[in-house]
């Protein structure tokens, strides 16, 4: 199973570096929505510094929607679906590749957005560790969940549109959690975000739990 | 010895609609079967039947001693065979080696293998490291199908295998056939290229309304216009 996701997820990272998508399409996006919400909210600084939390995560979903859209459009192209399932890789190890890889995206997609939020309003970072575990949780669960829905969504017509609606609102765990640990790490108060860290956990694990168990079936199903 | 697939009775679903009217269907292994019949006929359904990427949803069927009704066993199938297919499964950002060698190790192949198929098809040269996007038709049925070799399949579904490829091409495809079945696979090809095919094929199996009719066991001679036997 470690060895087919290694192997799914080299790929999945090898056509991103080649093909240049998250590098040239995602990054600009992310750092294009954090300057609206900035034109869009308040010039005011004071007003932008104290929403940045939700502000960087809900970008990091917009942008997470993005990577998940993208990880099962080369999937779609040129029958590569019938090929995975005739492929011999694990499911298990199919699911974990492919959510490996859009968290090494999302990753550094919020490397980007942290400097952005940091740069643009004036967020001071203080509490490094919660900050660095929420981000390394919330990401898991974000990629562990977007790799379930988008396999779910991509054997369907109207995936484009129907992946967003689908999966919003069961990342909305993620969006309140990975916000309400972030404004405790920002605001120095670090020991109040450790309960939202936690939710984070359970919901990546819970996630990555099921993926692992029903991915197969839903690439033969959907 | 176990024929590589038997089919009885054999229907399928497309979706929520059944499809091929009762496929009745011998291949021994080692043989090469053409399967021929106009556009609808059932040929492309009978191939991905076979490949365990479609359910059995009536009759009997075994390919490779795997059992197509039950769903675990038709996945474990999939291991064992290599469907050639109109799409080709390829990556267009990676080169034609990293498609390979994708696919190949997936399989479980090593770099030997990988190397050699590459070899085999005629892509260790220049072509090797060319982005799939920027490949002809033709090119890219050439990597699909050293994509195939590479795993070593021990059943060949093929289909439509000569569409796309020059003169070249197709001498080279019927050249892996032929070294494949010397070396134990069993082949079932689907073709319109019916000259070429049947030059390559054992047997000639039609199917009409996707059905074969009462095709009896291979060996058991002619039977009449569904099966014209092309080899002793």
């Amino acid at each position: 199973m470690f060895r087919d996701a290694g192997l799914v997820a080299g790929k999945d990272l090898r056509i991103e570096l080649r093909s240049h998508v998250t590098m040239q399409q995602v990054f600009p996006f992310a750092v294009l929505v954090l300057i609206l919400f900035g034109i869009a909210l308040d010039p005011d600084r004071g007003f932008l510094g104290r929403a940045s939390a939700g502000l960087f995560w809900v970008t990091v979903l917009f942008c997470a929607l993005l990577a998940i859209q993208r990880a099962f459009t080369i999937e779609s192209a040129d029958g590569g679906r019938d090929a995975l399932r005739l492929s011999g890789l694990d499911p298990a190890g199919i699911f974990l590749g492919k959510a490996a890889a859009i968290a090494v995206q999302l990753l550094a997609i919020e490397a980007v957005l942290a400097v952005g939020v940091v740069v643009m309003y004036g967020t001071e970072v203080t509490g490094v560790p919660l900050l660095v575990a929420t981000i390394a949780a919330a990401t898991a669960g974000l990629a562990a969940a977007g790799t379930l829905y988008g396999v779910l969504a991509a054997g369907l017509r109207v995936r484009e549109t129907l992946l967003p609606i689908l999966l919003l609102p069961v990342l909305s765990p993620v969006l309140i959690g990975a916000t309400e640990a972030f404004e405790a790490a920002l605001g120095g108060a670090a020991t109040d975000g450790w309960p939202w860290l936690g939710l984070l956990v359970v919901f990546a694990l819970l996630y990555l739990a099921f993926g692992t168990l029903a991915f197969g079936t839903l690439l033969e199903e959907s | 010895m176990e024929p590589a697939v038997q089919l009885r009775g054999a229907v399928t679903l497309l979706g929520r609609f059944p499809a091929l009217a009762g496929i009745d269907l011998d291949v021994a292994a080692g043989e090469i079967v053409l399967l021929r019949g106009p556009n609808g006929a059932g040929k492309t359904t009978l191939l991905r039947l076979c490949a365990g990427l479609l359910p059995l949803a009536r009759g009997e069927g075994r390919v490779l001693g795997h059992d197509l009704s039950d769903r675990r066993q038709a996945r474990a199938l999939r291991t064992r065979v290599g469907l050639l297919g109109h799409a080709t499964g390829l990556y267009d950002e990676l080169t034609v080696a990293d498609n390979v060698r994708f696919w190949g190790r997936a399989a479980g192949a090593d770099a030997a293998d990988v190397a050699a198929a590459l070899a085999g098809c005629g892509l260790d040269g220049r072509l090797r490291d060319v982005p799939v996007a920027a490949l002809s038709a033709g090119q890219r049925r050439r990597t699909s199908l050293a994509c195939l070799v590479a795993r070593r399949p021990e059943l060949w579904l093929l289909d439509e295998p000569h569409a796309g490829l020059d003169h070249d091409g197709r001498e080279l495809l019927d050249d892996l056939v032929q070294r494949a079945v010397d070396a134990g696979a069993t082949v079932l090809l689907a073709s319109h290229d019916l000259e070429r095919a049947e030059a390559l094929a054992h047997r000639v199996v039609t199917l009409a309304g996707g059905t074969t009719g009462a095709e009896p066991p291979p060996g058991r001679g002619r039977v009449g216009p569904e099966e014209v036997a092309l080899v002793p």
